[in-house]
């Protein structure tokens, strides 16, 4: 793999806080969250709605929509720190070293201008190319996200593709400058299921044959564990659990992801029937002192209510949870056995 | 909520001190001092019989020698009597613009009520039965449209003069001028009753009405109309601002309310005829006055656009 | 695309000729012709005669088709206030009315769509809020008060710029304009831009909301993610997109400044055709004011051919759809 073979991540993300001001006081949506990115690495990023995942996707590439704001920690690309960097620098970073696709693919692309037109704008941003070079580098680029007969599609209008095929034409656009990142807020959340597979294999071939690491964001865990090499589970702003896919696949370690992979289908098992968490994850202004997901265990134990847990070796991966301390989640809570 | 359990007067006032729409108003300074000042200047219009110094428009109190007094306080010509100055009648500038104002705001409201009574009730006709009398009474809304209120209502005028004689037309320049205005502004109640309409016919309540032999359109009276109490009472408010411009455009024009009976607009056009010689105040204080109480009226409506849609910002 | 055109342009005789049946209306039945024409001591018969004579005893399609194709003609009768021709009285005046007209969209546009944007795209910055705050007074402010203000500063007061009239004006042709002299030029200054004004805040206003709604799109993230510059965003992808409804209420807008110089005529004193419909409508000058109604029908339907065409060139959608449908706001 060639995440190993090299020392320096490409992406560290490090104590990583983003607030949001409100009418209510400040919201803490991402806590100090942590994790690297290596070289030609898919790192999943998995989580339900309002986990702040698409939040930490936003911060690294530098668009956290205001009020928001990164109030803390840092992130470094390939050493160098960008989360403060001034706005005309960033830019200079984005679509250039790290690129992004977004959720929807009918509404990330300008309808008023050919595909070939913001391809050619992009790609010349970057890269010190001619219109005739920029235009033959887009064409290769329609060539590579399979849309056939580029040369003649080059000059049609996002309306004119269907949504498959845009989000194609997205990925062309977020590889065009050759990035070394990509970040992918739930590519393919808006497609339909049928096109969904073909849109993954696409971009897992492409960063394999580029070399670009991914980040990506979806709540699909299935997409995960067919496309990642590393997993990195949100729970309420925070990272439950970190480690190879294939681990926090079969043995998961944090409570949370446990019922998060009981309740995958998977077809040739024939289990009783798919578990499922109850409760709902918390709101931001109800998060529960100690560990966030206390409420919802079944393991809790007097700790969980009052110390929060940060990440710990756990078999071959990280979580936060007091199951994996040496102290252990402390007292039983009430008269209710604890099987751990 | 704790509110919901309470009842009556206190109830009411404790949802409304409770709602979005009264944090909104609250927050926006722009907005309190708009509503201080709309209610200021209609109290002030209202009372006018009771609170101006003079009345202007008797001829019996005015005399010769009073005219052309300057404001007092930028001229020592002034006179306390008359602290607005006066015109080339005699006739106390003040005390003319509060009358004006309140006979400008009786025309405007009557205006609204006739444009939203108008309004709601073809948009209602319109979306309940569709087909053809949809389709006439829509195009007839395209194509007035067309052209800008102050056109249509000039254009009404005209005929009106017309048909009756120049002598009836004076008696009943008010009524011409109300029903002007209110036609040319019923086309987007009625639009926007309509789409509410057409929305509402294909749910499931109105169809069962229909088979338990209620009539589907009391139904729909009784579920529409609440539906668009919000848009419509955003669309009276920026009409109000926008009638009473058009009021005082007519009487400007000279075709609106005639001088014995005098709106700010008429005002406004009487000092216009002597502007040459430099009396500004007859034409600056309607005008003034004009100005403030549209700026007022469209910045509620604004805000009251605002509010109650969020989308909107 | 030809199919579209060719839609609009039916739609538009459609519209028009909704236009022309209102005018015949007032023409034949809210006025008399024939009373018009005559004199007080003309005998019944003499009267009958005429009747028959033009026609007012045909039914009243026919009389109405004979309206229109004299009207294609710019044959208006004779208005009953000066017995003149109508047609002549208001091509001699529709110099006056387009020139400031004209003058006043250029200023509209130039002035309105860059403050617009400006004010779209710095929403917070305290020179928006100023504008803003301006505009929501530009819009409270009747034109005829701008008017009579202007008049009052720099006519009355600073003696800058006459107050009435149009000044020097050469004849080329039969048309009459003020571009050719200075005091022409100076007499259009505060028309034109009494005219303007008004419509020149809601330009403005359209401008910023839509590109408040614009700036935030998904598109405009996306465009920001792929590191454009920010003057590629604000004016290549903002700007474009905000046309689409901006073309539609500007050209409706500018159409109606024709109809808006109506009031701005009468302050200035200008002799165009708003002044001769004012004066038609104190005088119930039914005629003059028929024939004022169709040419400013005339005017928006060209309008609006005009704003469908440039859909056309804006926005890529119509013109593979075959235009089935308006542009369509996500």
């Amino acid at each position: 793999m060639a995440a190993a073979s090299n020392n320096q991540p490409l992406l560290e993300v490090r104590n990583l806080r983003i607030e949001f001001p409100t009418r209510r006081g400040t919201l803490l949506a991402v806590d100090d969250v942590s994790f690297d990115i290596a070289p030609g690495e898919v790192l999943g990023v998995v989580g339900e709605s309002g986990a702040g995942k698409s939040l930490t996707g936003n911060a690294i590439i530098g668009l956290l929509e205001p009020p928001g704001r990164v109030a803390g920690g840092e992130i470094r690309l390939e050493g160098r720190r960008i989360d403060n960097l001034p706005y005309e620098e960033m830019r200079k970073i984005r679509g250039a070293r790290i690129g992004a696709i977004f959720q929807d693919p009918l509404t990330s692309l300008n309808p008023l201008y050919s595909v070939g037109r913001q391809l050619v704008e992009t790609i010349q941003t970057h890269l010190p190319l001619s219109a005739s070079q920029a235009k033959a580098r887009a064409i290769e680029l329609l060539q590579e996200v399979g849309i056939p007969g580029a040369e003649m599609r080059i000059d049609h209008y996002p309306h004119q593709f269907s949504g498959g095929m845009r989000q194609r034409v997205v990925i062309a656009l977020a590889l065009c400058a050759g990035p070394r990142l990509i970040v992918a807020d739930e590519p393919t959340t808006a497609l339909d299921v049928s096109i969904q597979a073909q849109i993954i294999a696409l971009l897992k071939r492409l960063c394999r044959e580029h070399g670009t690491a991914v980040m990506l964001v979806t709540h699909d865990m299935g997409v995960i564990a067919e496309t990642a090499d590393r997993v990195a589970v949100m729970y309420a702003g925070r990272v439950a659990e970190i480690g190879p896919v294939r681990e926090v696949v079969k043995h998961a370690k944090h409570p949370y992801t446990k019922g998060l992979m009981g309740s995958i289908p998977s077809l040739g098992v024939r289990t009783e029937r798919l578990t499922q968490i109850d409760g709902a994850m918390p709101r931001l202004t109800e998060i529960p002192p100690g560990c966030a997901f206390n409420p919802r265990c079944t393991f809790k134990g007097q700790r969980c209510l009052v110390e929060r847990p940060n990440l710990m070796p756990a078999g071959a991966t990280r979580a936060a949870c007091w199951l994996h301390d040496s102290g252990g989640v402390g007292a039983p809570i009430l008269k209710e056995t604890v099987d751990a | 909520m704790a509110a919901a359990s309470r009842s009556g007067f206190s109830g009411w006032l404790h949802r409304v001190s409770d709602s979005d729409v009264w944090w909104s108003f609250k927050s926006s300074p722009m907005t309190v001092a708009a509503a201080v000042a709309t209610f200021l200047i209609i109290a002030v219009a209202f009372l006018s019989p009771v609170l101006a110094p003079h009345t202007p428009f008797d001829p019996a109190t005015l005399s010769l020698s009073d005219g052309l007094k300057p404001p007092v306080l930028v001229s020592p010509d002034g006179e306390w009597a008359f602290p607005l100055g006066t015109d080339d009648q005699g006739r106390d500038v003040l005390s003319s613009i509060m009358y004006g104002t309140r006979l400008s705001l009786i025309v405007s409201l009557a205006a609204v009520a006739v444009a939203m009574v108008l309004g709601i009730s073809l948009g209602l006709i319109s979306g309940y039965f569709g087909g053809a009398i949809d389709a006439v009474i829509m195009r007839v809304a395209d194509v007035q449209l067309t052209f800008p209120a102050i056109l249509v209502a000039l254009l009404i005028d005209g005929v009106v003069r017309g048909l009756i004689s120049v002598k009836r037309h004076d008696e009943i320049a008010i009524f011409v001028v109300v029903g002007a205005i209110g036609l040319s502004f019923w086309v987007s109640y009625a639009r926007t009753v309509r789409g509410s309409v057409m929305v509402e016919k294909n749910k499931e309540y109105v169809q069962a009405a229909r088979v338990i032999g209620l009539s589907p359109l009391l139904i729909m009276v009784r579920h529409v109309l609440p539906n668009v109490t919000g848009p419509v009472l955003v669309i009276a408010t920026l009409n109000l601002g926008l009638a009473i411009i058009t009021e005082a455009t007519l009487s400007f024009l000279g075709v609106g309310l005639p001088s014995t009976e005098p709106s700010l607009g008429t005002l406004i056009r009487l000092g216009n005829e002597v502007l040459q010689s430099g009396d500004w105040w007859i034409t600056v204080f309607p005008g003034v006055t004009l100005a403030a109480l549209v700026l007022a009226v469209n910045l509620l409506g604004d805000w009251l656009r605002d509010a109650l849609n969020p989308k909107l910002r | 695309m030809l199919a579209f055109i060719l839609r609009r342009i039916l739609q538009s005789s459609a519209v028009l000729l909704a236009v022309g049946l209102v005018a015949f209306s007032l023409f034949r039945y809210v006025g008399d012709p024939v009373n018009a024409m005559v004199g007080q001591d003309t005998s019944m018969e003499e009267r009958d005669a005429l009747r028959e004579k033009l026609g007012l005893n045909d039914p009243a399609p026919v009389q109405f088709f004979h309206f229109i194709a004299n009207a294609a003609r710019g044959n208006f009768g004779l208005s009953y206030r000066t017995s003149e021709p109508v047609g002549r009285l208001i091509l001699e005046r529709v110099p006056a009315t387009l020139e400031l007209s004209f003058c006043a969209a250029v200023f509209v546009l130039f002035v309105g769509v860059p403050m617009g944007v400006y004010t779209g795209l710095y929403p917070k910055h305290w020179s928006s809020r100023l504008l803003q705050a301006i505009s929501l007074i530009g819009i409270s402010l009747p034109t005829f008060l701008i008017g009579i203000l202007l008049i009052l500063v720099f006519a009355v007061t600073l003696h800058w710029l006459p107050s009435f009239g149009r000044g020097d004006t050469v004849r080329v042709g039969w048309w009459v304009t003020n571009f050719l002299t200075l005091s022409g030029l100076k007499a259009l200054i505060l028309p034109a831009i009494t005219l303007g004004l008004f419509q020149l805040t809601l330009i403005m206003r359209l401008v910023r909301s839509e590109m408040l709604e614009v700036m935030r799109t998904e598109y405009i993230k996306f465009a920001r993610a792929r590191g454009l510059t920010n003057r590629a965003i604000n004016f290549g992808h903002a700007l474009k997109n905000t046309l689409v409804p901006v073309i539609t209420v500007a050209g409706l807008q500018l159409g109606s400044l024709i109809a808006f110089a109506v009031v701005t005529e009468t302050v200035f004193a200008w002799p165009g055709v708003g002044q001769l419909f004012i004066q038609s409508v104190q005088f119930s000058d039914i005629p003059v004011m028929a024939a004022y109604l169709l040419l400013i029908g005339l005017f928006f339907v060209l309008v609006n051919l005009i704003v469908d065409l440039l859909y056309f060139a804006v926005d890529p959608r119509l013109r593979s759809q075959g235009g089935s449908a308006r542009v369509a706001g996500h």
